[in-house]
This record gives structure tokens, C-alpha cells and sequence, in this order.
């Protein structure tokens, strides 16, 4: 017997307890997308109008970025698995500057709405009837709480970065990273829904 | 203390993954650009639908994780199915 006692970890109920975190998260976005879909269905000509003015390239850009960040943090936990922590550590800043990238793309989309007056509350949009202000409502409510997931996603992933160069993660213990991965991917999982209902259906 | 050994996934598979996944996104900006009337709403979500079970399989590792987190899965989407459903009926025939 070792004279240290070991602390008791278990790695699957970590895992089995981020997924129940997720099943919340996933009908958190689920009920807003039958709000969504209730209010299209409702309003048909306005939201097939309004869903014309978002610009489908920056869409399609920034749905390659958040594919392209899940699969760098899910090599992150592939290196970490092989005990490769420089690559490691390089994936999962990549993994960051892609959110940012993202981020910052969803800053210049918003601000080009905001420029023509298109948010919730405006004047403007209010004059338009009320299918354009539900549809720009449920698209700045819905992209904005995507858009907070990214960044409670980025900060999570920097602690996760953090810990892995101080060595308190590594290829023994490592549930929290994946953790981490599985946060991202679901945030990428509710983008691939998110973009075909605004953008790309008109 | 004996510890179940994880599945490593090869980085390989991430990229194929990753290609598909562009590929399909591609796929249904295209298609979507055409005009179908409501088929074109169909194909963009079945579309989703694939890209997803992708994401949630390989990225997510459940093809390779205890088989009772994907049957909560499943039952978490069909809960929300079952909601939508529901919800249509309501509006529909109401």
C-alpha cells in the first residue's frame, strides 16, 4: 500500500455530468428554435424577406471557423491522449484565435445592422410591421446567446490552456479538457442549426 | 488502480471529418441558393441533421463512449421532436 493516499477521481461521471450540462443547454436553444420556427411559420413572407438582408458569405465563413476550431480541440484531446503537449497546447490556441475570429466577424455583421438601425426596440424596424420585428428580435436574441456561449467557450478553453502548460492536465487526467471539447462542439452544434434557419433559408 | 483504456482517435479522422463537414456546408449554401419552395427548408435541415450526427459521434467521441450517453441523446431529441410536434398540431388545427 502507498504511504499517500490517492484522491478518488472518476473521469465518467465527470463526463456523464458535462453531458446532462448539455442536454439543458440543448433544450435551452431547442425551445427557442420552436419559438422560431412557430413565429416563421406565422409570419412567412416577412422572414423570407428579412433573412435576404444577412449576408450568406460572412455566414458560411464563420461556419467553416467553428468547424474548423472543433476539430482543433478534438486533435487537442487526441495529443493529450498521446502525451504530445506542445501540439497540444498549439491546437488549443488555435482552437482560440478561430473564436475570436468568429467573434469579431459577428462584431462587423451586427454593426452593419446596427448602422441601418436594425435592432430590438428600434424605431426604424418597428416601421417595417411586425414579422421583421420578430424575425431581427429572435436573430439578435438567438446569434447574442450563441455569441455568449463562444465566449464562456473561450474562456473555459484559456483555463483548460493554462492548465495544461502548468502540467495539472496531462495524458493521466484529463477529463476537464475534454469537457471542455465537448462544451465547443456544442456550440458548433447549435451554429450548423442556427445558420441554415437564418441565412440560408429565404 | 486499473483504468479503462480510452479510445484514441486518430488525427486522421478528425480531417476527414473535418472536409465532410465543409463539403456538406457547401453543399447546402448551394442548394439552398436554388429555388425548391419547401423542399429547400427540408434539405437544409436534413443537411444539419447529418452534419450533427457527425459532430456528436466522431468530434463528441460517442461512438466510442459508454452506449448510455447516446440513448440519453437520442432521448433528449426525441423529447424535442415530440415538443414540436405538438406545438404544430396546437397551431395548425387549432
Amino acid at each position: 500500500m502507498s504511504t499517500t493516499p490517492e484522491l478518488h477521481r472518476d473521469d465518467q461521471a465527470s463526463k456523464i455530468g458535462m453531458w446532462f450540462f448539455l442536454f439543458t443547454e440543448m433544450l435551452l436553444f431547442g425551445g427557442l428554435f420552436i419559438v422560431y420556427s412557430i413565429y416563421r411559420f406565422r409570419n412567412a413572407e416577412a422572414f423570407h424577406q428579412a433573412a435576404h438582408e444577412l449576408s450568406i458569405p460572412i455566414g458560411t465563413i464563420n461556419t467553416i471557423i467553428l468547424l474548423i476550431s472543433s476539430t482543433t480541440i478534438a486533435m487537442s484531446v487526441t495529443a493529450i491522449q498521446k502525451k504530445d503537449k506542445k501540439l497540444a497546447l498549439i491546437l488549443l490556441c488555435t482552437t482560440i484565435v478561430l473564436g475570436l475570429a468568429f467573434l469579431v466577424n459577428k462584431y462587423f455583421e451586427w454593426g452593419a445592422h446596427l448602422k441601418e438601425h436594425i435592432y430590438p426596440g428600434s424605431s426604424v424596424l418597428a416601421l417595417r410591421g411586425q414579422g421583421d420585428v420578430l424575425f431581427y428580435g429572435l436573430y439578435f436574441f438567438m446569434t447574442g446567446l450563441h455569441a455568449l456561449h463562444i465566449i464562456i467557450g473561450l474562456i473555459f478553453i484559456a483555463v483548460i490552456t493554462r492548465m495544461i502548460y502548468k502540467d495539472k492536465l496531462n495524458s493521466e487526467s484529463y477529463a476537464l479538457h475534454e469537457n471542455s471539447g465537448l462544451y465547443w462542439h456544442l456550440v458548433d452544434l447549435i451554429w450548423i442549426f442556427l445558420f441554415p434557419l437564418f441565412y440560408l433559408i429565404t | 488502480m486499473e483504468k479503462e483504456k480510452d479510445h484514441i482517435i486518430p488525427y486522421r479522422t478528425f480531417l476527414y471529418v473535418l472536409a465532410l463537414l465543409i463539403a456538406l456546408t457547401l453543399t447546402s449554401v448551394a442548394i439552398t441558393q436554388i429555388y425548391l419552395g419547401t423542399l429547400t427548408v427540408v434539405i437544409a435541415l436534413l443537411i444539419a441533421a447529418v452534419k450533427s450526427s457527425f459532430v456528436l459521434r466522431i468530434f463528441m467521441h460517442l461512438k466510442f463512449e459508454n452506449k448510455i450517453i447516446s440513448i440519453a441523446v437520442v432521448a433528449v431529441v426525441l423529447v424535442l421532436a415530440a415538443v414540436i410536434f405538438i406545438t404544430f398540431l396546437d397551431y395548425l388545427y387549432r
